[in-house]
């Protein structure tokens, strides 16, 4: 499939959203607020709920689904208060030893003057740095658009999985055309050089795992999100914390490492 | 707008150039002088390049490179530049990256958008990563992540503080995820140096924004900024055509940043390598070594 054809669906309108991918994996599910410095970021949700019986943090990105509540959301585009917040509730879960769920749907953190007032670039850093620290099991999972930094600062994982049709990129296609050859119309062409569908990320092994999707039912995808979420956290939580922070520094050293180069 | 002050000094300038040089070609710099982009007075290169590149009329910082900035503020003859040899390919195959790769090498004299090492200041070891904007703008690409994660990476075995000057762009978009992903890298090594005590003294430069804002510059201990550089995760450009409004003077300059909390000091670049000497003291970093800088 062409790569456009997939952010077409990755933005689809009725494609489920972190709230749905919520209800439909965790049981006992509560919502927990705020960051303690600014102010609570509806772009983003985290709480605690049950997978299967194991307690686990959960972080979704949402981007809503009427007018009214996509604008409450602000589309999905979080604010630093947001990445904050998630980055308070991944050290709550590291305090009592539970595993964190991130689950990625934005279009970008958000650019404007509040955002930058209040540091976008530094609790995006903040995050990436402590994600790597962090001494329980991570598992992020691209439900829908992953839009550069702003779903980078919730990636940072042991593994990093895909839905079929996601997408994961440096920059939306209209912003790659636009800035590199100035003409919006190249959007499509911008689509399949960035490689960001979920077949070339699994390919440049950005990505560990493609969920497979029927995208008129997501039944299967929750079942089978379920399970594997399950499964991977019992491996990683038998791990020793060092070991399993040195599999996720590893992880994301081997991009662009000597080694690996070619000449 | 040319004042009776500029041709003042140029006329001694060059008269003193003519009576040294008369009896052998006349050596006429090809940019004699340079227009300050702030305040447009007129000043003499070598002038810039007595004043660390910084307007004597109104204190504004020219753009330099790399290799100028790091021989303001090593001891000189110190630096031992490490993995210098590393280039970028097109692993991608995205359309064009090969000739803009290409025409960078040749514009900036540099591999890559970054150079690294270790060298001595104020006879204190350090180590060093100093990003080029000659290079692509500074964009992160692999080659740069790899090069700052390997600096870090040798300065924790070694137990040096870094210190960092970041130029930059943001992430390089010809390299896809891939150049993306530098930033969780470098992240993670700057974590780990972190954790081991170690020092991280980053220093932003005018331009530092996107992806390189959004991770290694963020993350020093103490962050210095350049007078008036612009520093930002989404450049105005980006942000005026978001809300559709203009964005107030001074808005992402050092200053503002200084008054939202998000860098400790502003340190113009005359007072840079006391102002690193005084922080690398005060944090006990040891003094001695061998000469060349190297461990």
């Amino acid at each position: 499939m062409e790569a456009y054809k997939r952010v077409a669906l990755a933005r689809k309108k009725s494609r489920p959203t972190g709230q749905d991918f919520i209800d439909n994996l965790f049981t006992d599910f509560i919502e927990l607020h705020g960051d303690r410095c600014f102010g609570d970021d509806p772009a983003i949700i985290t709480g605690l709920g049950l997978l299967l019986d194991m307690p686990v943090t959960v972080i979704a990105q949402e981007r809503g689904k009427t007018t009214k509540s996509r604008i409450k959301r602000n589309f999905g585009s979080a604010h630093p208060e947001g990445y904050r917040k998630a980055l308070r509730q991944m050290q709550l879960a590291e305090k009592f030893n539970r595993p964190i769920v991130c689950l990625i749907d934005t279009s970008g953190a958000f650019c404007g003057i509040g955002a930058e007032e209040r540091g976008q670039g530094h609790a995006i850093a903040q995050n990436l740095m402590e994600m790597m620290g962090l001494k329980v099991p991570i598992l992020s999972i691209i439900i829908g658009e992953g839009g550069s930094g702003g779903a980078l600062a919730l990636g940072v994982a042991d593994e990093v999985w895909m839905l079929e049709n996601a997408i994961y990129s440096v920059i939306s296609p209209e912003g790659c055309a636009s800035i590199l050859w100035k003409d919006a119309s190249k959007t499509k062409e911008a689509a399949n050089c960035l490689k960001l569908t979920a077949q070339d990320l699994l390919e440049l092994q950005v990505v560990d795992k493609i969920i497979s999707e029927n995208h008129r039912d997501f039944k299967n995808v929750y079942r089978e999100l379920k399970i594997g979420l399950y499964k991977s956290f019992q491996k990683n939580q038998a791990l020793e914390p060092d070991q399993l922070t040195q599999n996720r520094y590893q992880r994301f050293r081997k991009y662009g490492a000597i080694e690996s180069r070619s000449e | 707008m040319l004042s009776k002050g500029l041709f003042k000094k140029p006329k001694n300038e060059l008269e003193a150039q003519h009576r040294t040089k008369r009896k052998t070609d006349p050596v006429i710099p090809s940019e004699l002088c340079r227009s300050c982009p702030s305040c447009k007075q007129l000043s003499f290169t070598s002038d810039l390049e007595n004043n660390f590149h910084v307007c004597p009329k109104c204190g504004h910082h020219f753009r330099i490179n790399a290799r100028q900035r790091l021989n303001m503020i090593i001891d000189p003859d110190t630096f031992v530049e490490q993995h210098h040899e590393l280039s970028s390919s097109n692993r991608l195959a995205f359309p064009g990256y090969d000739e803009k790769l290409e025409q960078a090498t040749l514009f900036s004299h540099e591999n890559e958008g970054v150079i690294i090492g270790t060298a001595k200041i104020s006879d204190h070891k350090v180590a060093l990563f100093v990003m080029e904007a000659t290079f692509m703008m500074g964009s992160m690409g692999q080659v740069v992540g790899e090069k700052i994660t390997l600096i870090f990476e040798y300065a924790l075995k070694h137990r040096l503080p870094v210190i960092g000057y970041t130029v930059s762009g943001g992430a390089r978009m010809q390299e896809g995820m891939l150049a993306l992903m530098q930033m969780a890298k470098t992240s993670g090594a700057i974590k780990r140096h972190s954790d081991a005590g170690l020092l991280y003294l980053a220093i932003l430069t005018d331009p530092t924004t996107g992806g390189v804002t959004a991770s290694f510059a963020m993350e020093g201990d103490i962050i210095l900024a350049e007078p008036e550089a612009l520093i930002a995760f989404a450049g105005p450009r980006v942000i005026e055509q978001t809300i559709r409004q203009r964005l107030p003077k001074g808005f992402q300059r050092a200053e503002f940043l200084l008054e939202k909390g998000f860098v400790d000091a502003i340190v113009p670049r005359s007072i840079q390598k006391e102002t690193i000497k005084r922080l690398l003291t005060l944090h006990g970093i040891p003094k001695g070594g061998d000469q060349n800088g190297s461990i």
